[in-house]
């Protein structure tokens, strides 16, 4: 009896996404039996579509099975190969060509205050995901994807990287825990991604794993691009490692915090306050900013909560936090506006700087708004605080003539 | 089989001549077709033919049925007060057939996947095809060429019509209702069956050669409000199991969680505020779908930001409108259907959650009716083409799905806003034509995409309006050809040269056919 695997999803609320059931034959030929949705409309294509990737996989004979809920080409071929792979290992790879500008780079000082963490086996979320524009969108392969499905969120997360315009979004990757997780690297380093977060981290030697990883894929490829590294914080060995990590390479644009791991870690209840995890993320910022890069905070779980998230953007940032991965498209306005500076923080920013320019060009020595001494440190916020109202059009770029 | 003759109508769609052997008039164009003549009048009736004591009980609906003469090739309606719940019209084709009764018309006010039952009866010649909608099941069974005539879809308001200019002649009206009382005095906001109004049943108690009345909750005279009156009435029914009160007012009226739909909804309020639709003394009407709902949610918080009251809704209603008449923010509520318990409950006890009827609402034949004093009415579809014309009763894939319900007569609202995802797992709603042309587009004035917002040329005064806005105004075309290089480009259905069914236009036209699914 001939071995038939299954790869991807069918039924109940699962939508743009398929079922692919494979069996392997000595003769007969490709037997391909669509149910789709989309029959009418893609039924054609998507049958010729699915005998190529055959072909491609030098499949002569076989019944492939596949149950369509509107799923695109990049998520069909995704589960078509992972399909393939669990009968007949190759390492060949069926890559359709590039949908967007791949090429478009963020840079390193480009904001990533909200971040989207998508499930990397789930289609559905990912092909609208950029229009809620988040910073960025990351493509989780770690706790997001069930054991057994990994190999096939690889493939679709490789494929999401190239086929789905992500609308401007920067293009990260959670990859899974080391040493499982520099495997996942082949299928995204290739593919543009612009981040990689690594999960638990917990010394900067595990930054240097990834890097030398990132490094031996890169060689073969034509136009590597720059990929940033995201290390997040999820145990009290990582936090005490956390300067050493934020230093390990040059790459290392952030650190963030995981709070459910850490408190577990701890041995405490996390809290809504707080409390038991300040001292950790007091730590995480300190080491961020002397290391002179960005921190994040864990994400707010409870995604019905509007006001709670407010609130605890809030608190967040007045600890130093930059951003805060959302778990749910409308977390993304929320703690945006909430890191971005408030109206009196920009106020008080334009004024400090005019009186601060209006005393470099009279010659003197020392400012004073009203009865407050303006010095160096002072300034330089200022200077921040602008840079990011006028990044986020909360300030015209024509300030100084406005307030004039 | 004799050839068909057909017809091309002012909106260039081929139509036939003749449907189910009556000539059918060609679609003219938007407000030109004004028929001449008198409307239709019932018989003449005689209260002394009538019990003297108005106890009109009989002891069945099948004593009922063939009291008021029930015989083949007749047309019987009901009416959807309940929803996807109605058990009554699959009661009464359930009685046809096992009396013999064939070639039976079913005049529903609209069909919902629980007349999936009444199948059988249409594959045996007890109904002999369906004027009204075709809902799901019933729509499958009929685009792949089930039904033995050829169905009829109307709106709300051309239902109205037809029976009002003698189109249709309804002999018996079926009218079940929450509560009602043995002289016919009926209404729909008490008892397990409750439903709120029971405005679609107007027509036919007025116009119906006659009419039964059935309930699950017979109490004394007088049954006040008399939604309908008594005096139309022939005969009235007691019975258990006319509904299924779960599925009434199912309680699913429930702002959709989907970020997409959110967003969506979120854009078409910010547009209808960059334009100053959203006014002091504005009037809007949403339906109950999930992302319509929320269109209303998102009106609720610009309103309350401004201090701006509206001075009606028009419903659907449901508890998030309610909630808006109850704190204030709407004046009155004109209830056309009403979705949840908090709707009926409401309606039974506020006096500013008035009923409406098609008559009031959308009525052809009417001197004027409310569907052009509505500032701003939020819809669905399932397909728009880029010359803006709307579909919305099949799918791109030519199977009829859905009736027409009240979307054309809303069309004449002072602006028409249809909010749609591009595609919907992969099936593209925005294309290059519709499939099937229910809305023309010189009547729809938005279209909202989660990836950008068509203005109908026509409109330029609101194209003026959010210039400047940051709102990403694009043209359908241009969204057309987004949704196709995400999607790719789909297959037309094909189909076979038999009509299935045709769409009627508010005035009674025929607008457009829906021809068979090739297999």
């Amino acid at each position: 009896m001939a071995k038939t695997v299954v790869a991807g999803n069918h039924g109940g609320d699962i939508r743009s996404d398929c079922q692919v059931e494979l069996t392997l034959s000595d003769r007969g030929g490709l037997r391909i039996d669509l149910d789709s949705k989309v029959d009418v409309l893609f039924g054609r294509h998507i049958r010729q579509l699915i005998a190529e990737i055959l072909v491609f996989f030098s499949i002569k004979h076989a019944k492939v099975v596949v149950r369509d809920s509107g799923a695109l080409d990049f998520v069909i071929a995704a589960r078509m190969e992972a399909a393939i792979k669990k009968l007949v290992p190759s390492e060949k790879e069926y890559l359709l060509p590039p949908k967007i500008n791949c090429a478009q780079q963020r840079g390193r000082e480009a904001r990533r205050c909200t971040r989207l963490y998508l499930p990397g086996n789930t289609p559905k979320m990912m092909i609208n995901a950029g229009l809620h524009k988040p910073d960025g969108i990351i493509l989780d392969l770690e706790d997001s994807v069930a054991p057994e499905k990994k190999d096939e969120a690889r493939l679709l997360v490789r494929n999401a990287l190239t086929q789905v315009d992500f609308y401007g979004a920067e293009r990260m990757v959670r990859i899974n825990r080391l040493p499982y997780g520099l495997d996942d690297l082949g299928y995204v380093v290739p593919h543009y991604v612009q981040v990689i977060l690594i999960p638990k981290c917990e010394d900067g030697q595990q930054v240097h794993q990834v890097n030398k990883k990132i490094n031996e894929i890169s060689q073969s490829l034509q136009q590597p691009g720059e990929i940033f590294i995201m290390p997040i914080l999820e145990s009290a060995l990582g936090i005490e490692n956390a300067f050493a990590i934020a230093g390990a390479a040059g790459n290392v644009i952030a650190l963030a915090i995981g709070l459910e791991d850490l408190t577990a870690d701890l041995g405490v209840t996390r809290t809504r306050e707080g409390k038991e995890s300040l001292y950790a993320r007091t730590r995480l910022v300190n080491a961020c900013k002397a290391a002179g890069i960005l921190a994040f905070d864990s994400v707010f779980s409870d995604t019905s909560d509007e006001e709670g998230l407010v609130q605890a953007v809030r608190e967040s940032k007045s600890l130093g936090f930059n951003g805060m991965g959302c778990i749910h498209p409308r977390q993304i306005k929320a703690v945006l506006n909430g890191y971005l500076p408030d109206s009196e923080e920009i106020r008080k920013a334009v004024k400090i700087m005019l009186a601060w320019e209006e005393a470099q060009a009279s010659g003197k020595a020392v400012v004073a708004l009203g009865t407050k001494m303006i010095d160096a440190p002072v300034v330089k916020q200022a200077i921040r605080i602008i840079e990011e109202a006028v990044d986020a059009g909360l300030l015209p770029v024509t300030w100084r003539e406005e307030h004039d | 089989m004799t050839e068909q003759v057909m017809n091309i109508n002012a909106a260039g769609r081929t139509v036939p001549a003749m449907v189910n052997d009556s000539p059918a008039i060609p679609y003219q164009g938007v407000g030109k077709y004004s028929p001449q003549g008198n409307k239709k009048a019932p018989h003449i009736r005689t209260c002394i033919d009538f019990p003297h004591d108005g106890d009109k009980r009989v002891v069945s609906l099948k004593e009922a049925l063939v009291k008021c003469g029930l015989k083949d090739g007749m047309t019987i309606s009901t009416h959807h007060h309940f929803r996807n719940g109605d058990l009554l019209a699959n009661k009464v084709f359930d009685i046809a057939h096992e009396m013999g009764i064939k070639e039976l018309i079913w005049f529903p006010s609209a069909s919902f996947p629980c007349h999936r039952h009444l199948i059988p009866y249409l594959k045996d010649g007890t109904i002999h095809h369906i004027e009204g909608s075709m809902n799901g099941p019933l729509g499958k069974f009929t685009s792949e060429g089930g039904m033995k005539g050829t169905g009829v879809l109307r709106s709300h308001g051309g239902r109205y019509q037809a029976i009002q200019d003698g189109e249709i002649n309804i002999d018996i009206a079926v009218i079940g209702a929450g509560c009602a009382d043995s002289f016919g005095n009926a209404n729909g906001l008490y008892g397990p069956s409750a439903s709120g109004l029971l405005g679609f049943a107007l027509a036919d108690a007025q116009y119906a050669d006659k009419v039964i009345v059935v309930t699950d909750n017979m109490i004394d005279f007088p049954c006040v409000p008399w939604q309908i009156q008594g005096n139309y009435v022939d005969y009235t029914v007691e019975m258990e199991g006319i509904g299924n009160p779960e599925e009434i007012v199912s309680g699913t009226t429930r702002i959709t969680s989907s970020p997409d739909r959110l967003y969506l909804a979120e854009l078409t309020a910010k547009f209808c505020e960059v334009t100053g639709i959203i006014h002091d003394g504005f009037s809007f009407q949403s339906g109950a779908g999930g992302t319509s709902l929320a269109v209303g949610e998102f009106f609720r918080k610009i309103m309350k930001e401004k201090g701006i009251k509206a001075r009606f809704a028009r419903g659907g209603s449901n508890r998030y409108l309610v909630s808006m008449l109850e704190e204030g923010l709407i004046d009155y509520l004109l209830d056309g259907q009403t979705f949840d318990l908090e709707g009926v409950q409401s309606m039974a006890e506020n006096d500013h959650h008035v009923w409406t009827s098609p008559f009031t609402s959308y009525n052809y034949h009417g001197k004027g009716n409310f569907a052009g004093m509505v500032d701003v009415v939020i819809l669905g579809a399932t397909e728009i083409d880029i010359n803006f014309n709307g579909n919305v009763v099949t799918h791109s894939d030519g199977c009829l799905q859905h009736g027409l319900g009240g979307w054309q007569n809303c069309l004449f609202s002072k602006n028409v806003i249809i909010p749609v995802p591009l595609f919907r797992d992969r099936i593209p709603v925005i294309t290059d034509e519709v499939t099937t042309l229910c809305g023309p587009g010189e009547l729809i004035d938005v279209v909202v995409t989660e990836r950008g917002i068509a203005i109908n040329p026509l409109r330029q005064d609101l194209a003026d309006k959010v210039k400047g806005s940051g709102l990403p105004v694009r043209t359908l075309e241009d969204l057309m050809n987004e949704a196709r290089a995400i999607c790719g480009t789909p297959v037309k259905p094909g189909f076979t040269d038999k009509t299935v069914a045709i769409v009627k236009w508010v005035d009674g036209t025929v607008i457009d056919q829906v021809r068979q699914l090739a297999v």
